[in-house]
């Protein structure tokens, strides 16, 4: 069977950030005390002409301007994400026409909570697998909502991640990858409903960490490897804490995955989440490295992939911002402008 | 047929946590089970059944649970029913089971002890435990109980020089014992440093001064004296059962640094069983926060009033002083499941009793005493136990 992998790969993050101190203020909590607790000191936030299209747009403008790969090309479109900005029209054909993909293609919206996008990834692996495209667009991204004053509101974010999916002129093989699935209601958002709702307590130990550990556990036993033969990980980032105490569970070094880590100052961009860790670890990773992701969908589901470095990415680096490019260009805004920006404000809307 | 004196013959628990994938009756049953089959006792010898809970029917949706258990453990036809007593229905739940064989009703008696609370929001389960105070004068008006017990522990300070680090204090000594209790929710030593610096939820009460929403059950087999020796050679006795009332609202009483109820249930048990404070060898005080404990250990005579704070800097109250406290880990630490908490203090007597309690044993303890309070002392059950 041919190999998959990644062909190309970009990011966007929105440029404007809110601290938590400042969220924190307004709430009349400790700033200081709440982002060292959560690990998430600030969060993008998307401008007032952003949403999950124009997110994804600009990812994949920048995968496919890094593979050097012809648009043309691409046989599938997927968009995966939890604040698409039509309940009914798919983001993926903006996303399709406006990267310059044919009309022979086929295309489709994902929603998987945070892993919709890495669910994406899967699918083009197989249509590529089996020939039936020659190459595939999975995008993940969000603009994710959290109620004010709720605990969210504190890591909500924007951002996304587009990977061109091929089995030629790879970055980077995609040799494995592993699925966990569950029915088990953490975090949901009804039809019609503004912002999510969450079970507190229970979205930790019986929702993310069984998930993320169980995906990690079936990849390590489906591929026969070890920790100890990976250079990085990448686990979903729901603030900065559950990562970095999956880590501590399975017996990561922290040094192993503390590249990934973008959600101390860009948030939790939710279906741009582990695909950002992942793009910033492949912004950096020699040729050769071994990469090993495992992302987190809410109600609920983990994916995970073993990936290794290929000798090409060295000569497309530069082309294209970098995840950190991103995190470095930013522009801070106040509360009120957040609550404007994100129509939090009830007499605007 | 009376009997004299009431035998403990089986005692269990299930695991104290947040258990996310059992259900109220799943853990209820597991209680249940490793309590009889610690007793040596056959399900048809059971003739009677209570379970100790609070509010099954605000946190998981189900009442009845006396039929529930009855029904779902096979215990056949044999009368059931649940008592509520705010945080105390376990200790009234162990009293009332103590009485009907007391008074010749019944011989052979199943107490269960249960609360599943994490199935709830935390609001809710707040809300929920709350109307054990006076709901209409003190919930109401936002008088949580971290509130009312900020107020005890505020004026505690202010008439007896009772400190913060006093409150951190119980907390590393519960956490202590707790780490050596295999059912604990927090087997975990915690040190100081971290108590004083953990979020704060009512000056001066921090989130490690409190006990957590726990799910939990606890189980106990009583039974008439002379049977006792049938099943075990190890029965534990109930030397005395009382319990006393106080008023709902902590603001109706004289004093706000002292539990009545808890003071006069305490001398009436001791009373009793013919004992002093001074033949006690070890002690499951309600430490719902902190602050319970330091004021329970002088209403029951461990320390003089306004001492309490002290006999924690003397380390009287840890494992190997001369009155250990809480060596369970105290609901502090174990966890506080309610409705499990009254039954659980007494599985745990009869641990230390039999010698069984492993590294948490109090050495040749004989006496031993329970006090368990519902809302913020308006119920007071004490049970001394011997062996």
């Amino acid at each position: 069977m041919v190999a998959a992998g990644i062909a190309g790969y970009g990011v966007y993050v929105p440029r404007y950030r809110i601290k938590t101190s400042e969220i924190a203020s307004v709430w009349g909590e400790d700033g200081e005390k709440l982002a060292k607790g959560l690990g998430v000191f600030e969060k993008s936030v998307p401008g007032p002409d952003e949403d999950v299209a124009t997110i994804s747009v600009e990812a994949a403008r920048n995968a496919i301007k890094r593979g050097n790969v012809n648009p043309l090309d691409i046989g599938a479109v997927y968009v995966g994400s939890e604040s698409h900005p039509y309940a009914v029209k798919p983001t993926g054909t903006i996303v399709a026409e406006a990267v310059g993909c044919s009309h022979d293609i086929t295309c489709a919206d994902y929603e998987f909570a945070c892993k919709a996008g890495t669910a994406a990834i899967q699918t083009c692996m197989g249509l590529v697998k089996s020939g039936m495209v020659k190459l595939g667009l999975a995008i993940g991204s969000d603009t994710a909502q959290g109620r004010p004053g709720d605990a969210l509101e504190y890591s909500a974010a924007a951002g996304g991640a587009a990977y061109v999916i091929g089995s030629e002129n790879l970055l980077a093989t995609i040799e494995e990858t592993y699925s966990f699935t569950s029915d088990t209601p953490d975090f949901w958002r009804r039809e019609g409903e503004d912002f999510p709702s969450h079970g507190a307590r229970f979205t930790g130990e019986p929702a993310y960490f069984r998930h993320v550990g169980a995906g990690a556990a079936g990849l390590l036993k489906k591929t026969g490897t070890t920790i100890d033969d990976y250079d990085y990980f990448v686990f979903h980032m729901p603030n900065g804490k559950f990562p970095v105490a999956m880590g501590r569970q399975i017996g990561v070094p922290k040094e192993k995955l503390e590249d990934s880590l973008v959600v101390r100052r860009i948030g939790n961009t939710y279906s741009g989440s582990a695909m950002i860790g992942l793009a910033r670890v492949l912004d950096i990773a020699k040729p050769g490295s071994r990469i090993f992701v495992v992302s987190y969908g809410s109600g609920a589901g983990s994916d995970a992939f073993s990936i290794t470095v290929e000798d090409a990415i060295e000569e497309r680096r530069g082309q294209v911002p970098t995840v950190d490019d991103y995190i470095e260009r930013k522009t801070y805004v106040n509360y009120s402008v957040y609550a404007k920006y994100r129509r939090k404000i009830k007499a605007l809307s | 047929m009376m009997s004299d004196r009431v035998a403990i013959v089986g005692a269990g628990m299930s695991k104290f946590g947040e258990l996310w994938d059992k259900s109220l009756i799943d853990i209820t049953l597991e209680a249940g089970m490793y309590s009889i089959f610690d007793s040596g006792v056959s399900g048809s010898e059971i003739d009677g059944l209570v379970v100790g809970n609070m509010s099954a029917g605000r946190f998981t949706g189900q009442e009845h649970l006396g039929a529930m258990a009855v029904d779902m453990g096979g215990l056949g036809s044999i009368p059931s029913y649940s008592v509520e007593a705010g945080c105390a229905s376990g200790g009234a739940a162990v009293r009332q089971a103590y009485m009907a064989i007391k008074s010749g009703e019944h011989d052979v008696v199943l107490v269960l002890g249960c609360e599943k609370m994490s199935d709830v929001s935390q609001t809710e389960a707040m809300n929920t435990i709350s109307v054990a105070g006076d709901w209409e004068n003190e919930g109401m008006f936002g008088a949580t109980f971290p509130a009312l017990y900020a107020f005890m522990a505020r004026r505690h300070m202010m008439e007896y020089g009772t400190t913060e680090e006093h409150l951190a204090k119980v907390t590393v000594k519960n956490h202590a014992n707790a780490a050596h209790n295999q059912w604990a929710q927090f087997q975990r030593p915690v040190p100081l440093e971290v108590v004083m610096r953990s979020g704060l939820i009512a000056d001066p009460i921090r989130v490690l001064h409190s006990s957590p929403v726990t799910d939990g059950a606890a189980g106990l087999v009583l039974c008439r004296e002379d049977l006792a020796k049938k099943y075990t050679d190890t029965p534990v006795y109930v030397e005395s059962s009382e319990q006393s009332s106080d008023t709902l609202a902590l603001h109706n009483r004289k004093s706000i640094t002292q539990m009545d109820a808890v003071i006069r249930s305490t001398r009436s048990s001791l009373k009793e069983a013919k004992l002093t404070i001074n033949d006690i060898d070890v002690f499951e005080l309600h430490d719902s926060f902190t602050i319970g404990e330091i004021i329970l250990t002088e209403d029951v005579g461990i320390a003089k009033k306004g001492e309490g704070g002290k006999a924690l800097d003397e380390g009287i109250t840890e494992i190997g002083g001369k009155f250990p406290v809480n060596t369970s880990g105290g609901l502090k630490a174990r966890g506080h499941p309610v409705g499990a908490t009254g039954v659980a203090q007494i599985v745990e007597l009869v641990l230390q009793l039999r010698g069984d309690a492993e590294k948490r044993q109090v050495d040749g303890a004989e006496k031993a005493m329970a006090v368990n309070i519902g809302g913020t002392g308006a119920t007071s059950i004490v049970h001394i136990l011997g062996r």
